[in-house]
């Protein structure tokens, strides 16, 4: 099979398992992208995340982007691209033009009911994957525990700060410790 | 024109659009509430429909208002506005910014970034697991079934890593998982 023909396929079926949002992909991402097919490593998928997360836009896109552009160059990224959207691409053109009432079938609901069970568990579960991979001692640990602690809290009490705010602290952060240490050289 | 305004209006939302669909659902109801393509009301149902539909929920919103205004043109043209900065963004910065990426001062930033995003990522996870087991998590009243269910399919997943030799995969727990889904409700 062609790589391209593979990107597609591959980015397709993970389109179509993608519910409830960016982080649940990660987890699909490790399974495939890194774990059996070998296409980008842990690091290089860490990178990747923080970028997406940083940077506007769904961080699906993101990934399916590089990781198509890694195998293939361009036409691996748009290819990859083009396989991740098309699956909801098309679900969404057909619940458009012929239900009205998507939402009211109940065994759709239902099934729905425990797809956002399973994507609890899969963003926990990637996660714990990142954890497992983290290196360089306390510091970064540290840092872990402040950024869950901050959003669960924000979750929580559902306050109006955005990720994004986060992550630019701990980045003001690790560059000023980055900084006193190159002082104290 | 229809098609340009969908165009300018959905890479508005792709370049904008920071923190995920959640937090871009302002800026994608004052996009589409401003042009008038949409009412608030079928917005919100828009927002639902693509919610439980597979997919990146802002492209999934982006498909469906397109293909409500200008058919599949208009989804054509929505969907791609909307990825389109997300593409160029990634392949810019880690293909043709390499060695800036790759800098001490960059590399010293993301050195913090990255344990936070994953605590982002774990305490979000931990926190549907939880939103999902109590009705309401300000009298921690417990919905049981949906308990029993996070339990179960949490060994299931976890476990069977322990047991089979490669476990099953994230694509099986969302199959198994919808499943499951109906079953207990037809009970």
């Amino acid at each position: 099979m062609g790589i391209l023909l593979d990107l597609f396929l591959t980015f397709a079926k993970i389109g179509l398992f993608t519910f409830g949002g960016g982080y649940a992909l990660i987890s699909l991402i490790q399974d495939t992208c890194i774990e059996k097919k070998g296409w980008i490593s842990h690091d290089e998928m860490m990178d990747v995340t923080v970028v997406a997360e940083s940077t506007p836009g769904p961080i699906a896109i993101n990934c399916a982007t590089y990781v198509g552009y890694r195998q293939k160059g361009m036409a691996g990224a748009v290819v990859a691209t083009v396989g991740l959207v098309l699956p909801s691409f098309l679900i969404i053109l057909l619940i458009s033009g012929f239900l009205d009432n998507f939402l009211e079938i109940a065994w759709i609901a239902h099934a729905f009911w425990g797809i956002k069970i399973a994507v609890g568990i899969l963003i926990f579960d990637a996660a714990l994957r990142m954890i497992r991979k983290m290196k360089g001692g306390l510091l970064p640990k540290i840092f872990m525990v402040c950024a869950a602690v901050s959003m669960f809290l924000i979750n929580i009490f559902s306050l109006r700060i955005s990720a994004i705010v986060l992550m630019l602290a701990s980045a003001v952060v690790s560059l000023s410790v980055f900084m006193i240490g190159r002082e104290k050289k | 024109m229809i098609y340009l305004d969908l165009f300018i209006g959905f890479l508005q939302v792709g370049l904008f659009a920071f923190g995920g669909a959640y937090g871009a659902i302002p800026l994608i109801r004052e996009v589409v509430l401003s042009y008038g393509w949409i009412g608030d009301e079928m917005l919100t149902y828009m927002i639902a429909v693509s919610e439980s539909t597979p997919g990146p929920i802002m492209i999934n919103l982006a498909t469906y208002v397109g293909s409500s205004q200008a058919g599949i043109p208009g989804a054509l043209i929505a969907t791609t506005s909307v990825i389109l900065p997300s593409f160029v963004f990634i392949l810019v910065i880690m293909v043709a910014l390499k060695k800036v990426f790759q800098s001490i001062w960059v590399q010293a930033a993301l050195r913090g970034m990255k344990p936070c995003i994953i605590g982002i990522i774990l305490a979000t996870g931990a926190y549907m697991i939880l939103e999902h087991c109590f009705f309401n998590l300000s009298d921690l009243s417990v919905d049981l079934t949906a308990t029993i269910m996070t339990v179960a399919l949490g060994a299931i997943y976890f476990g069977s890593r322990k047991i089979l030799k490669k476990g099953i995969s994230p694509i099986g727990l969302i199959g198994i998982s919808a499943i499951a889904g109906i079953v207990v409700y037809a009970l």
